[in-house]
């Protein structure tokens, strides 16, 4: 019995290795293992076996059983992985074939250099806020310091729609709507769209976006207003801009500064970007006029603050090396889709 | 303003620093240097050299050979200039030297021409003897110069010296942007006391001594100021024994220097004095003046003038004049008249210096279509005390370089002097707003360095007259940061109480719709607020639409840009069709801006500002992918699945079969359409183009970020498909809204699979078919509720006319 035990179980492995394909595996399981398979014959024939010897025949069957089912099972597996290895054999794609994209839309220029700005101060407690693009004569000029007959009001810079009424010349008006409002300490920054009278050429529009900035609260100082401006700088031309405060004039701030950072083109030696100089000009600001705080309510005894103003253009050039500006305004898909 | 260097050290003579290092210093301190030009930087190795010897070429007549002594020693050099003669003092430029440019006016090589020994016609030649303007410079500013030829020295030069040095090239010109608040700046001696300040040198303004005979201008002149609003000040003194000849060459090297020709002695004082103390002035030929007499007054109603340089002018009675006791003799403060002015047979003269009104003049000035050196000045608003010391400074000039007798006494009329403003003084206050820590002291010998002074025993900063920037503590505060170094004020963050940075909900809404319209692959445009009034017609709009009460601006920079918008549409269809004509294909284009509605014409009040999404496209897409852009809009702020669509919309500009109002509950939020073909036409846009216009103020009011979780199904749904047939002019909207109105609380989700006309079905009608789903959050339906359901549609459709396809 032993002995024929062993003979099936050789001759299933004879045909197992034989078998070249699943099918042929199964015709395998069948022969030996199916119900009218030569072991389960052998079981049939238990009757004729002794009594006492049954256990041990049983148990023979059982292990000869296993072996071949495990190996019928490996065999399988191995077929199988040849099988899957031969597909992906032949599933192999040429990667560097064109993609298939989506068509995704662009934003502005103006708008991502926009949207940085807005990070950096929204980050440090700034509120965004915005202010009327046709604005009165009052907010745009008088409150800011700026008189009747002050040259800056000349109709040669400003677009009147009457004579209490203007196209704004600056986003600084936010700056006395809010202060106005009386809700202190302030920190906004005030973004929009500004008019000059200028004619179109490749540095000038007749409409362009500022950011204005405003804080107002006890103990403010110039030493704030430069911190904070060198903040900002790092924050969107990189980690390694300086910059370099410079006297200037502006009827609504006292101390007045115009403000240069480092070129970060050649990264302060001087190239044709920042004509040879290493600095750039990028915004204007100071300590708010003491009248102007006065004329929108607030006490400048106690109250002290910064303003400044920037050109979001100037930037958005700058940063991305646009070198005419009107392309800001063509809407050419072609340009647009750079950014 | 311009001023040279060297006339800058005549005021600060320990003055030594580089160019660089001046308009570095300079503009940190305040007084910023646009650029500078080294009127030197293209010569190189030129030299006096004197003619001893000159033979003719022997193989040119138009060449001679000239034997020049350059100092070292004597230099062949070949030339074809007809001006030179043996004995003249020339200037040469050496073997291995530069020039600025060719002999030719405005010739200038930029980094000059290098000049190398050579042969001319078999002669050799070792250098090059220069006419001016090979030096860089042209007749107007050298007036000795000859018309062409070799510039030739006086005999006072000594040979072998420079002759950059002899021509007082070797100087540098600045550019300053004075700024408008510094009218004091606008002057060299205020440049000059800056500059002093900023590196903490002695200034020397000019010492004006007592000057004039013994008699008294006021017996040759009476003034009167009428308008004395408009001229605060007028001083007149009288010049007689007049002798016109050349200014002496340092005054014409100054004038040179920055841009203004040397003329004679009498035009070259008064242009020296103007840029020197920045107050213009005028001499008339006294001999012209009628009555010897001067009245300052505004100008006749429609008066005509002919100013000196020959041309009729349009007065208006706003505009001040100088008149004698006749006529109008001069525009004041900014030309004076043909009549009197000075010739060369001038015997006696008055000099004016005056003060008038900075806006007047500035108005005027635009009136009458002229503006001059003096009106650009004035206009600035300058300092009444200035005019006196100019005058006088003038005078002195006149005596000093003989070119006339002075007359004593000046006629002075000057109503309400000018005092100098008194500041109180607080250094604890000043380093508080600056954040510093600088010692009284210090910030005293600051406001000294520039004529500010300090009394001690009220504790008050008096501020000259020709400072009138100085009022209050924050001006003091600028003087002391300027001159203690912006650069060297530290850097602070604010303190204080915390505030909270964020985006209103307008602009978060913004925000997002930019964010969908670029996923929906619309790229951001942007366009002008102010366009042209034809727009309107290019629109179709209908004379009587609202939408042409626009805003119109009074000084436009043409009619292209007179009207503030109020629709957005123009700016789109200009995008899309400067597009289409460069041959981009597939364009989709977004813009947020606003519009501009008047509540009522003429403006009283400003009008509203509407933000509108405005999208369009051409190219891949249709009506219905831009419908889906704005519900893909919608859905991300929070207005679901509440929006409907009315083909009234009456848009002239939209295909009258493809246009619909957008609305949402009962709200019309915006429109979309195809582009009607008229327009596109009108606009140059081939092909189909489709647009979307959002008004945001009305989304902004229904919009939410607020988002509850609904579960997730788990019971399983039952779906229902029908198909119908019904009469073409039946909308699925019509048949959705049933569906949805009739579906009950198990209905989920319907959506339209199948829409077809054609030969299968009868002519006028068309077939949908719309899946229905239904599902309950609690339990599996039984198919007699979905039936039930089902069946409450259906008897509404057929109410309409609709039949169900079996």
């Amino acid at each position: 019995m032993k002995e024929r035990l062993q003979g099936i179980r050789d001759e299933a492995l004879k045909a197992i290795e034989a078998a070249d394909m699943p099918d042929k595996l199964n015709d395998v399981r069948v022969k030996f293992l199916g119900k009218k398979g030569e072991l389960t014959a052998v079981l049939k024939g238990m009757k004729d076996v002794a009594a006492e010897d049954r256990p041990k025949v049983g148990q023979m069957v059982n292990e000869t059983r296993a072996a071949i089912e495990s190996l019928l099972e490996e065999s399988k597996k191995k077929m199988e992985r040849a099988i899957r290895a031969e597909k992906l054999k032949q599933e192999v794609i040429d990667v560097t074939l064109p993609s298939k994209k989506n068509m995704v839309g662009h934003r502005h220029p103006n708008t991502i250099a926009l949207e940085e700005v807005e990070r950096i101060f929204v980050g440090m407690g700034y509120e965004v806020v915005e202010g009327p693009e046709v604005e009165y004569d009052l907010y745009n000029f008088e409150k800011l310091n700026i008189p009747a007959d002050h040259p800056a009001k000349d109709e040669q810079d400003t677009f009147y729609i009457n004579k209490d009424i203007v196209l704004r010349t600056q986003t600084s008006p936010v700056q006395a709507r809010v202060m106005e409002q009386g809700k202190l300490p302030i920190r906004m920054i005030a973004p929009g769209r500004v008019f000059r009278s200028d004619e179109v050429d490749a540095t000038h529009s007749p409409s362009f976006h500022q950011i204005e900035g405003l804080v107002i609260d006890k103990n403010i100082s110039f030493a704030d207003l430069k911190g904070t401006l060198e903040v900002f700088a790092k924050e969107l031309f990189g980690p390694d801009t300086k910059t370099k405060f410079r006297p200037h004039h502006f009827p609504f701030t006292e101390p007045s500064a115009e403000v240069d950072v480092s070129c970060f083109k050649c990264g302060g030696k001087g190239c044709r970007f920042c004509k040879g100089s290493g600095w750039i000009e990028i915004l204007g600001c100071g300590m708010v006029h003491p009248h102007v705080l006065e004329m929108c309510g607030i006490d400048p005894d106690t109250y002290t603050g910064f303003a400044f103003g920037v050109g979001l253009e100037r930037i958005a050039l700058l940063k991305y090396e646009i070198d005419d500006m009107r392309l800001l305004y063509e809407n050419d898909i072609r340009f647009l889709k750079q950014f | 303003m311009n001023t040279s260097l060297s006339w800058i050290k005549a005021y600060v003579p320990d003055l030594n620093v580089t160019a660089q290092e001046y308009a570095d210093a300079m503009t940190l301190s305040g007084t910023k240097v646009e650029g500078y030009e080294r009127l030197d930087a293209d010569l190189d190795k030129i030299v006096v050299g004197q003619i001893d010897k000159i033979e003719k070429h022997p193989d040119a007549d138009k060449l001679i050979i000239c034997q020049v002594n350059v100092g070292t020693g004597i230099v062949q050099i070949v030339t074809g200039a007809p001006n030179v003669k043996e004995g003249d003092k020339v200037p040469v430029v050496l073997d291995g030297g530069r020039v600025a440019g060719g002999h030719e006016p405005g010739s200038r090589v930029e980094g000059g021409v290098k000049i190398k020994k050579g042969k001319l016609r078999g002669v050799e030649s070792f250098g090059m003897m220069c006419s001016i303007e090979e030096l860089g410079s042209d007749k107007d500013m050298y007036p000795e110069s000859p018309e062409y030829g070799i510039y030739i020295f006086k005999d006072d030069v000594e040979v072998g010296t420079s002759a950059v040095e002899a021509l007082g090239l070797d100087d540098v010109v600045f550019e300053y942007e004075v700024t408008s608040n510094r009218v004091d700046c606008f002057s060299v001696i205020g440049i000059a006391r800056e500059a002093a300040a900023t590196f903490r040198k002695e200034f020397h303004p000019p010492v004006v001594t007592e000057t004039g005979n013994d008699e008294n201008a006021s017996d040759y002149i009476k003034v009167t100021v009428k308008d004395t609003d408009l001229c605060p000040r007028y001083c007149a003194r009288v010049v007689k024994n007049i002798k016109i000849g050349p200014s002496p060459k340092w005054m014409q090297r100054r004038l040179a220097s920055v841009g203004i020709r040397p003329i004679n002695n009498l035009v070259d004082i008064t242009n020296y004095v103007m840029e020197e103390y920045g107050q213009p002035m005028h001499a008339y030929d006294l001999d012209t003046i009628a009555g010897h007499e001067i009245i300052v007054r505004r100008a006749e109603k429609d008066e005509k003038f002919v100013t000196l340089d020959g041309q009729e002018r349009q007065m208006d009675d706003s505009v001040l004049m100088i008149c004698d006791g006749e006529k109008s003799v001069g525009i004041a403060g900014i030309m004076g008249g043909e009549n009197s002015m000075i010739t060369d047979n001038v015997h006696t003269m008055l000099f004016e210096a005056a003060c008038f009104d900075g806006t007047n003049i500035r108005k005027s000035s635009k009136k009458v279509g002229l503006r001059t050196d003096a009106s650009g000045k004035f206009e600035k608003g300058l300092d009444p005390n200035n005019a006196e010391a100019a005058i006088n400074r003038a005078c002195q000039l006149v005596e000093e370089m003989g070119a006339g007798e002075v007359v004593g006494g000046i006629v002075d009329v000057y109503g309400k002097k000018k005092e100098p403003v008194r500041v109180p003084f607080d250094a604890g206050e000043i380093n508080a707003l600056l954040g510093t820590d600088i010692s009284e002291e210090d910030m005293l010998s600051y406001f000294k360095m520039i004529g500010l002074e300090y009394d001690e025993a009220a504790n008050e900063v008096i501020a000259p007259a020709f400072r009138h920037d100085l009022f209050r503590l924050a001006d003091l505060a600028e003087e002391v940061a300027r001159f203690y170094g912006y650069d060297n004020i530290p850097t602070t963050l604010p303190k204080g109480e915390a505030t909270t940075g964020k985006l209103s909900f307008k602009l978060r809404i913004e925000q997002t719709a930019r964010d969908i319209a670029e996923f929906c692959g619309f790229s951001q445009g942007m366009n002008y607020s102010f366009e042209s009034p034809k727009v309107f017609d290019k629109l179709l709009l209908p004379a009587e639409s609202p939408l042409r009460n626009a805003v119109e601006i009074m000084n436009p920079l043409g009619e292209d840009y007179s009207i503030m918008r109020t629709i957005s549409l123009n700016g789109m269809l200009n995008s899309l069709a400067t597009n289409y004509n460069r041959r981009n294909k597939n364009v989709r284009l977004y813009e947020l801006g606003n519009i501009y509605l008047p509540k009522s014409l003429p403006l009283t009040e400003l009008p509203e500002e509407r933000m509108q999404f405005t999208l369009g496209m051409y190219g891949d897409g249709d009506f219905f992918s831009m419908k889906g852009v704005i519900e893909e809009f919608f859905e991300k702020v929070g207005l679901r699945g509440k929006e409907s669509y009315d083909p009234n919309a009456g848009k002239p500009f939209l295909h009258p079969g493809r246009q619909a109002n957008i609305i949402y509950g009962k709200d019309t939020v915006g429109y979309l359409g195809e582009v009607h073909p008229d327009v596109a036409d009108s606009y140059g846009i081939g092909g189909r183009a489709y647009v979307a216009v959002i008004d945001m103020p009305k989304i902004v009011d229904l919009a939410t970020f607020d988002r509850k979780y609904a579960g997730l199904a788990k019971f399983p749904a039952v779906n229902r498909d029908i198909s119908m047939v019904m009469k073409k002019d039946i909308l699925a909207g019509q048949v959705e809204e049933i569906i949805a109105k009739k579906g009950g609380a198990y209905l989920e989700s319907y959506s339209l699979f199948d829409i077809y006309e054609g030969s299968q079905i009868k002519e006028g009608y068309k077939s949908i078919a719309y899946s229905i789903v239904f599902r309950a959050k609690d339990k599996t339906l039984s198919d007699m509720e979905v039936t039930e359901a089902m069946e409450r549609i259906l008897k509404a459709l057929e109410a309409m006319g609709i039949e169900l396809r079996k």
